[in-house]
């Protein structure tokens, strides 16, 4: 008898989990195959995306940019979501499915805090006890997050082995879960991890590209020319360009942390570019593209997007850049501080960092023409949580 | 040494197996496997470290960690397995990235090559180990699974099919790491285990009178890896103790 390998988009995912997580991951598959089109499940789901988290959010016609730039740019504005980014769309969706799975514990992995941030959202809301994992570093860097999922009454769990950012603290959350697999749901905030969870991420925040589809046939009457994301582990990017996969005269622009250089030392990358200069591996329960060193060990990111500072990417982008359906690109830490700050002034929208590397991608490819006469840029997330950083960064 | 070889030998004598764990490179390795050895450890099972070891707990990460900052890789690895000359079966356990990143051939053939008979990786459950498999069987090198407490149904059964050497029975839900209590799962799974493989349980045993009872509930073998490390860590007079331990352990087995 031979059991099947599942959850692969060509020859990237799957499932490299330790025994213990097996029949886990297989529950979860069994559980989402059951309720994901459960009329019950689904209506419930879009009760609390429109009326808790506020969607649907708007699609902004930028006009002082599209001047700028001679080109018509639209901000998908998922700065707007409830908690202020994407997030959220994730884990309502997860939280959700873990009740009606019957769990009743959630843990999760933070980098920025954002995504500990909507979980712990979901979690008050829902009323299931949540705990956060998150690296000391990044706990230093992002205070305020840390602050408010501890008002939600989240317990956030610092992480002080290896790097002490989000790659450890999917490591911790990781043995959490091995430990306490039968009342536990992990709810993992990107499209990375083993199957099922890239295909899960994927479906709850495909809601972004769904809206967006629906909202430029109203506004212009045709799809855009191309759409622009940042690109970490890459759930706002695949939610975004899903629903455009089919549509091919759409150019999908998945946009990486170049951070503050295209190198690497021994031990650490410089930047979080694992599509554009990864190496095929296996990280964290998939097959897809890693930042890691000539015998396999995983090298440290760097960005100045905390969201970004992830040495891997979900299998199914690095599957989607393999068949040139996608196109990796990079903007450096610079570019992308000079996109937070040109948004804030001319549009008096204040991104987050992370999304200021897709904004970056617009000043730096506009000109080739490449990017065409419609653009439609995921704005996934507000800056207000990276005042701090950029304050120190003198750009203000 | 063929692990078969040795557990054949070992149900003559009417042992139990001692299977010791330590992370190559975290200290004077050598000297480790050989105090092991002379303590009557009859498998040592040398971890080749990974930068992310998920699946275990905080003292083998911190071993982990001393052994990558020594400088530790799987080039200088193999070589220093090479050099070792012991008549008892070596395993490797590592994560499969590393095994990914230097080619699965060439793994497998740099472990027949060095003296290694068989190949744990944590990482990697059956669904995702048939390439793998197909070097090692190849080659004469064993491909050892992990059964957890939480394994059942068609998943046992194709582990038990696709198992050599021995089966590692995951005594209890987590990672790996010393606890003063092996749960009653531990029997249960052995039982539910029903297979002419040798057992061996692992994950949380630190003490003789632990491995003892383990046996007596129908292992052929125990795993001992995080209490060993804690001796390594300590770096008080490692040698010595590390003998004091396996000799311990070994002698409740018999």
């Amino acid at each position: 008898m031979n059991i099947k390998q599942k959850g692969k988009f060509g020859r990237f995912g799957g499932q490299f989990v330790p025994e213990v997580l097996m029949p886990a991951v297989k529950e979860l598959e069994q559980g989402y195959k059951q309720f994901r089109d459960d009329p019950e499940f689904k209506q419930e789901l879009d009760y609390y995306l429109k009326d808790f988290a506020g969607r649907p959010t708007p699609l902004y016609h930028a006009r002082r940019l599209s001047e700028k730039y001679g080109i018509t740019v639209y901000l998908k504005r998922e700065d707007l979501v409830h908690g202020g980014a994407h997030k959220l769309n994730n884990t309502l969706g997860q939280a959700l499915l873990a009740k009606y799975m019957g769990k009743c514990r959630l843990i999760a992995e933070t980098g920025a805090g954002q995504h500990g941030t909507a979980t712990a959202m979901a979690g008050a809301n829902l009323g299931i006890p949540t705990e956060v994992y998150m690296g000391a570093k990044d706990i230093r860097r992002q205070r305020m997050n840390v602050y408010r999922m501890e008002l939600m009454g989240t317990k956030v769990i610092p992480v002080t082995s290896g790097s002490q950012t989000l790659k450890d603290a999917i490591n911790e959350a990781l043995r959490d879960w091995v430990s306490n697999v039968e009342d536990t749901h992990y709810l993992i905030g990107s499209v990375v991890g083993p199957h099922p969870y890239p295909t899960i991420v994927r479906d709850f925040q495909s809601v972004i590209g769904n809206e967006v589809k629906h909202q430029i046939m109203e506004k212009e009457g045709r799809l855009p020319d191309s759409i622009i994301a940042c690109t970490g582990g890459g759930s706002n990017a695949i939610g975004t360009f899903y629903p455009f996969i089919p549509d091919t005269e759409v150019k999908l622009f998945a946009v990486e942390a170049g951070g503050s250089g295209m190198e690497s030392t021994d031990k650490a990358a410089l930047h979080s570019a694992s599509l554009c200069v990864g190496e095929e591996g296996v990280l964290h329960g998939a097959r897809t593209r890693i930042l890691q060193d000539p015998y396999g060990q995983i090298l440290e990111s760097h960005s100045i997007a905390a969201g970004l500072d992830y040495s891997g990417v979900g299998p199914e982008l690095t599957y989607l850049a393999e068949t040139g359906r996608i196109k990796p690109a990079n903007t450096s830490d610079d570019e992308a501080l000079a996109a937070f700050d040109e948004l804030s002034r001319m549009e008096g929208i204040i991104p987050a960092l992370e999304s200021s590397h897709a904004l970056a991608y617009l000043a730096k490819a506009a000109g080739s023409g490449e990017l065409g006469e419609i653009v439609v840029i995921n704005l996934s997330g507000r800056g207000d949580k990276d005042l701090e950083t950029v304050l120190e960064k003198g750009v203000m | 040494m063929r692990i078969s070889d040795k557990f054949d030998e070992l149900k003559t004598k009417n042992e139990g197996a001692l299977i010791a764990y330590v992370c190559a490179g975290d200290g004077d390795t050598t000297r480790i496997v050989h105090a092991l050895i002379n303590g009557g450890a009859d498998i040592v099972e040398l971890g080749l470290p990974f930068s992310d070891p998920i699946a275990d707990g905080p003292t083998i990460q911190a071993s982990i960690e001393r052994a990558l900052d020594a400088g530790m890789n799987p080039d200088r690895y193999f070589e220093m397995v090479k050099g070792l000359d012991v008549d008892v079966p070596l395993v490797v356990m590592t994560y499969y990235n590393l095994i990914f990143k230097r080619g699965l051939e060439r793994f497998v053939k740099d472990c027949k090559d060095s003296g290694i008979t068989g190949v744990i990786v944590p990482d990697l459950p059956p669904e995702e180990s048939g390439e793998l498999g197909r070097y090692c069987e190849g080659n004469g090198v064993d491909l050892i699974f992990l059964i957890a407490p939480t394994t059942t149904g068609d998943r046992l059964e194709d582990i038990l099919e696709r198992g050599t050497g021995f089966l590692y029975l995951v005594s209890r839900l987590g990672v790996t790491g010393a606890r003063a209590d092996i749960a009653g799962s531990t029997k249960e799974v052995l039982d539910r285990v029903k297979t002419d493989k040798p057992k061996a349980v692992g994950f949380g045993i630190s003490s003789g009178a632990q491995a003892a009872e383990i046996i007596k509930s129908g292992a052929q073998g125990v795993i001992v890896g995080s209490a060993f490390v804690d001796i390594i860590a300590s770096g008080q007079d490692v040698a010595g103790r590390l003998k004091a331990l396996a000799l311990e352990i070994k002698s409740s087995l018999g």
